[in-house]
């Protein structure tokens, strides 16, 4: 669990954050805090699609579900088997 | 009744909070033409003033020059004020056509499709090409209009980290699968005023069979050596597959818009594109202007080439007295101040010593990010550029920003 979230965390990091110094949490709202737009959401779906080997319906896939890495882990755990 | 007071009581209220946070837009009345020297009537009601325009996107100092009136004066006599109809139903003028095939020409492309706006161009473009089995990859500031197009598509959409090349090639794997995948970029950022890297794009677009869309709203006219746009100044004419561009700016202001790329998108916008399906075209006096100002253009880079000195002068002045700029080369300069009040106390200032320059800030341009975004024409003479120059300066000095770096000017005005 833990080691997903590390992993969810750094993706986060890497991709959305344009500057190093800004500091992000597990529970850091990311979609509602205007870190990533809903847009860009797409990148990080298919980046756990293909990490862990999932299929994440759209519906599921929801900015509410998405919103801090917290939030991101417990929906994927509903998808590993 | 439906509009009641409870219901204008919430956008009051939504109003009054727009006003409070200082994010409310009011209009300036310019009682002139469209130039360098207008006269302007703000705040509301009060005296005209004579002042410089520093913010207008009339880059080529076309919007009021008297050939191009001239024209849209014959083409108002010959073939009258407004259509009313669409293209496909009797919307269609020879000139229409004439205005396509023209641009195709200027442009080097393959065909063109006129739309009432770029906006248009841009809502209508991508429902009309792709599908859910597609994907659009934006770079991250590309302008609101394309964003909203984008929202109107339904294929895949993802965004890549401001002309980070590295990122993008990073989304062209992970979406590789797909059918088609389009590359979306600005040519030139309005905000920012630097250039997409076209060329990278190109390589990018042959490695991963993706395609190349470029809005030139901020180019077409003046940016390449012929003015024909960052498709020209990157080397890539004739490789990029789909160009949005506008006649609102650089091509004599009025209004207007195009797509112009490879012949069957043109053919599909032409079948599926809302925007232009459903709204009448450019109007005719319009589009004579327009005809006029490429005429202008193809037969002499003389008006891009004194912009070119024109920007290389101002950049040049404001550097050495001291200001912050975005690193570029486009006529787009914005002068950084970071905080949001400073940078409406300064615009307010500006225009008192008789410049008109705009501040922007969030949510237009990223938190801490706020400046002046000054514009050059070919319409601004050095004296014009000489004393803006001296106004900033001593606008400058009044707010000890001169010669300070960012840290410093953020020590004292916070972001």
């Amino acid at each position: 669990m833990d080691e997903m979230k590390d992993i969810v965390l750094k993706y986060v990091i890497a991709e959305y954050l344009e500057d190093d110094t800004q500091e992000i949490t597990y529970d850091t709202p990311l979609i509602s805090g205007g870190i990533v737009d809903s847009f860009s959401m797409v990148s990080l779906k298919r980046f756990l699609e293909n990490k862990y080997k999932i299929s994440i319906p759209d519906d599921k896939a929801t900015p509410e579900a998405f919103d801090s890495v917290n939030k991101i882990v417990t929906l994927v755990r509903e998808f590993v088997k | 009744m439906g509009y009641s007071d409870k219901v204008r009581g919430i956008y009051q209220d939504q109003i009054t909070a727009l006003r409070d946070a200082g994010l409310l837009k009011q209009e300036r009345f310019i009682h002139s033409a469209q130039a360098a020297d207008i006269e302007v009537e703000f705040p509301t009601g009060s005296s005209l003033k004579k002042v410089i325009n520093m913010c207008a996107n009339n880059y080529l100092g076309l919007s009021s020059h008297p050939d191009v009136v001239k024209a849209a004066h014959e083409g108002l006599d010959s073939r009258g004020y407004g259509m009313s109809s669409v293209r496909f139903i009797c919307g269609t003028q020879d000139i229409h056509h004439e205005l396509e095939r023209r641009v195709t020409e200027f442009l080097g492309t393959e065909d063109t499709i006129l739309f009432p706006s770029c906006m248009d161009a841009n809502a209508g473009v991508f429902e009309a090409i792709l599908t859910q089995d597609d994907v659009m990859i934006s770079d991250r500031l590309v302008h609101a209009s394309i964003v909203d197009g984008i929202r109107l598509c339904s294929a895949v959409h993802d965004t890549f980290k401001h002309s980070n090349m590295e990122h993008l090639e990073e989304k062209l794997q992970l979406h590789a699968d797909k059918r088609f995948k389009v590359i979306i970029t600005d040519g030139v950022f309005s905000m920012d005023g630097d250039t997409a890297k076209l060329d990278q794009m190109v390589a990018l677009g042959e490695k991963y069979d993706a395609m190349v869309f470029v809005d030139e709203s901020h180019a077409s006219g003046f940016i390449g050596k012929t003015g024909r746009g960052t498709h020209e100044k990157c080397g890539v004419m004739g490789k990029i597959d789909i160009i949005t561009t506008t006649f609102g700016k650089a091509l004599g202001g009025a209004s207007g818009g195009c797509v112009s790329g490879r012949r069957e998108l043109v053919e599909m916008c032409r079948q599926k594109a809302r925007p232009y399906l459903f709204s009448n075209t450019i109007a005719p006096v319009v589009v004579s202007g327009v005809l006029k100002v490429l005429e202008i253009l193809s037969a002499s880079t003389a008006r891009r080439d004194k912009l070119e000195a024109n920007t290389a002068y101002w950049r040049k002045g404001l550097t050495e007295a001291g200001f912050l700029l975005k690193e570029g080369d486009t006529p787009i300069v914005p002068v950084m101040l970071f905080n949001a009040k400073l940078s409406q106390d300064v615009s307010r200032d500006l225009y008192q010593e008789g410049v008109y320059a705009i501040g922007f800030f969030f949510p237009v341009v990223p938190q801490g990010q706020a400046r002046i975004r000054t514009q050059i024409s070919a319409g601004h003479e050095v004296h014009h550029l000489d004393k803006a120059l001296a106004a900033f300066t001593k606008v400058g000095k009044k707010y000890n920003i001169l010669g300070k770096t960012k840290q410093e000017i953020i020590d004292m005005y916070g972001m």
